[in-house]
């Protein structure tokens, strides 16, 4: 965390010095206003509130930090707090994986109609959520979706998305799906990167196809894994969408307190409990930005 | 975050294959890779035969081959004139909301971006700190705050809502933060200073024309974000006729519930549909450009 | 979008610092209902004389229509209508609205079990004042309890639900199962349906809060009370007891499809002939005709099922339009309220397209109950139907917080339908989850 990216060391010297200085600020303010409104207001805002309690009866009172305590305590928050780390131990590596092998797959440059799997592969990213929800919540049905002809024809239940033990792996799938081509991408950027010279230094030492991945294009890309591995476990932690689209289909196997968003969502929008919605909101925010700074601090360790 | 970029590699090389040597095409990767592609287009497919049929095919038939009639043409046109042709409000809203939000969201982290990649000043080492934190802060678990914020503001249920949000893109300005710190050269902005231009008149004339694949990298994350959305119109909009089009197709799915029900699930389809359809092209449109951007602004150590 | 949105914000925003409180979130005006902007009949039809603008929210498919002929009665007045979709969205939006204190409509649909939740933090309009109580003999019973509560008028009743039973008559002849009236023939029916065909159910139920809280009612449950702040619940009462056991042997009996209501899979259901029977409201004949074209001529409505061959129902849904505290415009908005709640004009216009009324008047008068459905095989289903709403058995209350309420029930009740819990331990731990929550929100709650 501690690298900067270069900036422009001016050279020494009064007026320019103080021109250029104020100038580089004059090109960060409009971004910073805006981040202020729209970031750090509603941050402090939502610590303020979370210092409150709201009733129907009585109004709001300052109950200092009892929302937390309540928080630590609640066993709707931690089923939602659980079952999303459950989903990003699992999800998120295999939807990374996935993605590697494509990344690495592409660019071999042994694959017929490379640009058909580059822009075929990515193009799910282009789906809204809510429409790749509504997609797979069609696709699931036993009835009258694919998995039901898919079953007929096996002539037995073969899949059941709906089961109460398979909903998570059918969540699971329609996020991988969503992001795959995305993270490809992302990988796929960092190995285009490596220069050439690196390869043909590989080739003239006689290096073959997995020396290469294993002691040149993995290394080369762990950082960007790195990034993708810490937006993933962000988005992990957000689940939102998918889970609140299929309740109207299997509305007794999504609590309320499904995820960690969901439960916010249902106190504060039904609930009528803002302040205790917002200190739900804060907890976990401080959780997620906590382990993905471990991942950071751990991807960049073992690379130096 | 030990970055470093390498902007002009990527562009030299172009997109060909390998020069040290051109491998051969392995047919069995192609078929393994293939069974990926299939599972990626798989639903898109299942949207396109989706699109032709009329509600009682699409309950009744094989999901990835046409139903008894062919009803694009007649659900088309219906999407269009369904319940006074909303939907082509929300098209409209969202393109508003994408052209002013994400566009904003650009001009904001491209600015940004530059004076923090080329310009020593007072708190720019706390502003790299406060934003790569507010990367890491979950923008859902923001919502209700700003929600309640907004609305004290007299801002819930307007296009402000949506579009305030969008313009903030920490991403955005950590990526063209890091593409602008390689692909402007300093000596250029140096020599520009003792030319005696002013930093803006550089910035236009110099450096812009420079940062446009970064640019149009930025860009499109903030358009898919943008078009993307749909927890914060959720919470922040109550009339329809300021939807965006994600909302309205959940609208639309909801239509279909209790008293005075009012299912148009081909309806939601073929909306769906043309929801996907300006993002894909969009898409594929500037391809050369954000491949390119990617790839030079993209993490690397 | 325009410049003074943005300077008010901004001005707000300098105030919201400053005062640094939370007033703007309870929302509504003073407890009990905005008081003393009261108007008589008259001054009520000369401000819809005058004319102006008012916004209307609702989900009713027929609102375009009576907003129609209203402007055509009213020609100053200028109707904004906004489609809320359902009555959950339209909860919420109403919720944010008075959060934000900005956007408010002047009248707006909301159902009979979300009114106190309106109206005990003061959010609604009494109209009382505004001489609404002469209204009472218009409507039914039943509906015009469920608006009048707490010493107040809060909103009039736009239609109703009493329950009945809808049933597939040619599915149930083609398997040669008789058509049940009690539950306990309805257990045995679903069973012979499932002997049958084991593709067909009787029914389908996932959890269902509405019907289920209406199904407590039916059985004669009365699992809350509430007076003012003093909440009672007891979902462990005779009647509750009386529905829990036997909707129990019901799930246990296996003739159910766990499919959704209102999702494609169960039109599609209805539409084959594999839910052979469903408990609608009153609202039901609109629906079916609608949206199951393949069942024409083959459903019928009988009367609610009963326990032991006595009528006893329930109603089921069914909304009233209210005016919100802080509605912009008042007085305009209790005149629309009264023309399109009252008038024969808008009644008509409402049941011109299956609404099911709540006035007397319309409800006794023979062109409707004559009414012969071609969809029910010439039925006269309104007979069936108005029948049925004298059967409702009187006394029912919602909770103050009930769409709250129906929303955590299917993690407590609803894990019953999945064989996780009994229906008795789920309404236990429905009723704990209740109680917690009222407490939390400043409730006596008495168990």
């Amino acid at each position: 965390m501690s690298a900067l990216p270069p900036a422009t060391r001016p050279r020494p010297g009064g007026r320019l010095t103080a021109r250029v200085s104020r100038a580089g600020a004059g090109f960060v303010t409009p971004f910073l206003i805006a981040f202020a409104l729209v970031f750090i207001a509603p941050l402090a805002y939502s610590l303020y509130l979370s210092l409150f309690r709201n009733q129907l009866v009585g109004g709001t009172q300052f109950v200092g930090l009892d929302n937390y305590a309540a928080v630590f305590v609640d066993p709707k928050f931690w089923d939602g707090a659980l079952r999303v780390m459950l989903f990003l131990a699992v999800q998120v590596p295999i939807m990374l994986a996935i993605a590697l092998v494509a990344a690495l797959a592409i660019d071999s440059g042994r694959l017929h109609g490379r640009r058909l799997f580059r822009i075929g592969l990515f193009l799910p990213y282009a789906v809204p959520g809510v429409v790749a929800a509504m997609m797979w919540g069609f696709m699931y049905s036993d009835r009258i979706g694919l998995t039901g002809s898919l079953n007929d024809l096996a002539g037995f239940d073969l899949l059941a998305p709906y089961a109460k033990h398979w909903l998570l792996v059918s969540i699971g799938n329609i996020v991988t799906w969503e992001f795959v081509g995305y993270n490809m991408l992302i990988l796929y950027s960092a190995l285009k990167n490596v220069p050439t010279e690196t390869y043909e230094a590989a080739a003239i030492d006689g290096a073959d196809q997995f020396r290469i991945v294993r002691h040149i294009k993995l290394p080369a890309v762990r950082g960007a894994l790195v990034i993708a591995t810490v937006f993933s476990i962000i988005g992990s932690f957000q689940l939102f969408n998918e889970p609140q689209i299929l309740k109207g289909l299997v509305p007794n196997l999504i609590s309320t307190s499904y995820t960690p968003n969901i439960y916010a969502y249902t106190l504060s929008f039904q609930g009528n409990q803002v302040s205790y919605a917002a200190t739900v909101a804060i907890v976990m925010g401080v959780i997620t930005a906590g382990i993905a700074y471990l991942v950071q601090l751990r991807g960049m360790r073992r690379d130096s | 975050m030990a970055l470093t970029l390498t902007r002009s590699s990527s562009r030299l090389r172009g997109s060909s294959a390998y020069s040290y040597s051109r491998p051969r095409r392995s047919i069995t990767l192609t078929v393994l890779l293939g069974f990926l592609l299939i599972y990626s287009v798989l639903p898109l497919t299942w949207l396109l035969f989706g699109i032709t049929k009329d509600q009682p095919d699409l309950i009744s038939s094989f999901g990835l081959w046409f139903g008894e009639d062919f009803s694009l043409f007649d659900n088309l046109a219906e999407v269009f004139t369904y319940d006074g042709g909303i939907f082509t409000r929300w098209f409209l809203n969202t393109i508003v909301y994408v052209v002013v939000g994400a566009g904003g969201a650009t001009l904001l982290a491209t600015a940004g971006g530059y004076g923090l990649a080329k310009f020593r000043f007072r708190g720019r080492n706390a502003v790299f700190a406060v934003v790569l934190g507010a990367i890491a802060v979950p923008g859902t678990a923001l919502a209700v705050p700003t929600f309640l914020l907004f609305s004290q503001l007299g801002l819930t249920n307007t296009m402000w809502a949506i579009i305030l949000p969008s313009l903030v893109s920490p991403f955005g300005l950590y990526l063209m933060w890091v593409f602008a710190a390689e692909a402007v050269p300093t000596e250029l902005l140096e020599a520009a200073r003792v030319d005696g231009a002013s930093e803006l008149r550089t910035f236009f004339t110099i450096s812009l024309r420079l940062l446009v694949p970064g640019i149009v990298t930025v860009a499109l994350f903030a358009i898919v974000a943008t078009w993307n959305n749909y927890f914060l119109p959720l919470i922040m909009l109550n009339d329809p006729n300021l939807f965006p089009l994600t909302l309205g197709l959940y609208r639309w799915l909801a239509d279909a519930s209790g008293v005075g029900a009012q299912p148009v699930f081909h309806l939601v389809i073929t909306g769906a549909f043309l929801t996907i359809v300006p993002i894909v092209i969009t898409f594929l449109v500037l391809q050369r450009y954000w491949q390119s951007g990617l790839s030079a602004g993209s993490v690397k150590q | 979008m325009k410049n003074h949105t943005m300077r008010r914000a901004l001005a707000a925003g300098a105030g919201l610092a400053l005062a640094g409180t939370l007033a703007a979130c309870g929302g509504g005006s003073e407890a009990g209902g905005g008081g003393g902007d009261g108007a008589s009949a008259d001054e009520i039809e000369a401000a819809l004389q005058e004319g102006g603008e008012l916004t209307y929210w609702t989900w009713t498919p027929q609102a375009e229509k009576q907003v129609a002929a209203f402007e055509a009665a009213y020609p100053n007045v200028d109707v904004n209508l906004v489609d809320t979709s359902g009555a959950a969205d339209n909860n919420q939006a109403l919720q944010n609205a008075i959060a934000a204190g900005d956007g408010v409509p002047d009248v707006v649909q909301i159902e009979y079990q979300s009114l106190l939740q309106f109206q005990l933090p003061g959010q609604l309009t009494d109209l009382t004042e505004f001489g609404f109580g002469d209204l009472e003999d218009l409507y039914t019973p039943s509906t015009w309890g469920a608006v009048s509560q707490n010493d107040g008028i809060w909103g009039l009743p736009q239609d109703s639900g009493p329950m009945a039973f809808f049933y597939n008559e040619a599915l149930f002849a083609e398997h040669g199962v008789d058509v049940p009236t009690t539950w306990d023939e309805y257990i045995e029916a679903g069973k012979a349906l499932k002997k049958a065909d084991p593709d067909v159910c009787i029914g389908n139920d996932t959890g269902d809060a509405g019907l289920a809280t209406s199904l407590i009612w039916q059985a004669g449950g009365q699992p809350f009370r509430a007076e003012g702040e003093q909440v009672t619940i007891d979902l462990a009462d005779e009647g509750t007891t009386r529905w829990a056991d036997m909707y129990q042997r019901v799930l246990d009996a296996g003739i159910l499809c766990d499919i959704p209501g209102w999702t494609d899979e169960w039109f599609a259901a209805l539409n084959d002939g594999t839910i052979a029977s469903i408990t609608f409201g009153a609202w039901g004949p609109g629906i079916l005709e609608g949206s199951v074209p393949d069942g024409a001529g083959d459903w019928r409505i009988a009367p609610m099922l009963s326990y032991d061959g006595t009528p006893v129902n329930a109603e089921n849904g069914g909304s009233s339009e209210a005016v919100p505290a802080d509605a912009p415009n008042k007085l305009l908005g209790v005149g629309f309220l009264k023309w399109l709640n009252t008038s024969d004009e808008s009644i008509d216009e409402f049941m011109a397209t299956g609404g099911f009324p709540a006035t007397v008047k319309q409800l006794e008068s023979d062109e409707f109950l004559g009414y012969e459905s071609e969809y029910f095989g010439g039925q006269a289903i309104n007979e069936v139907l108005v029948a049925g709403a004298d059967d409702v058995v009187e006394g029912w209350q919602y909770l103050p917080w009930q769409s709250y309420a129906n929303g955590i029930f299917a993690d407590t009740v609803g894990q019953a339908w999945l064989g996780e819990t009994t229906l008795a331990d789920g309404l236990a731990a429905w009723q704990a989850e209740n109680v917690k929550y009222g407490t939390d929100q400043g409730f006596t709650v008495t168990e």
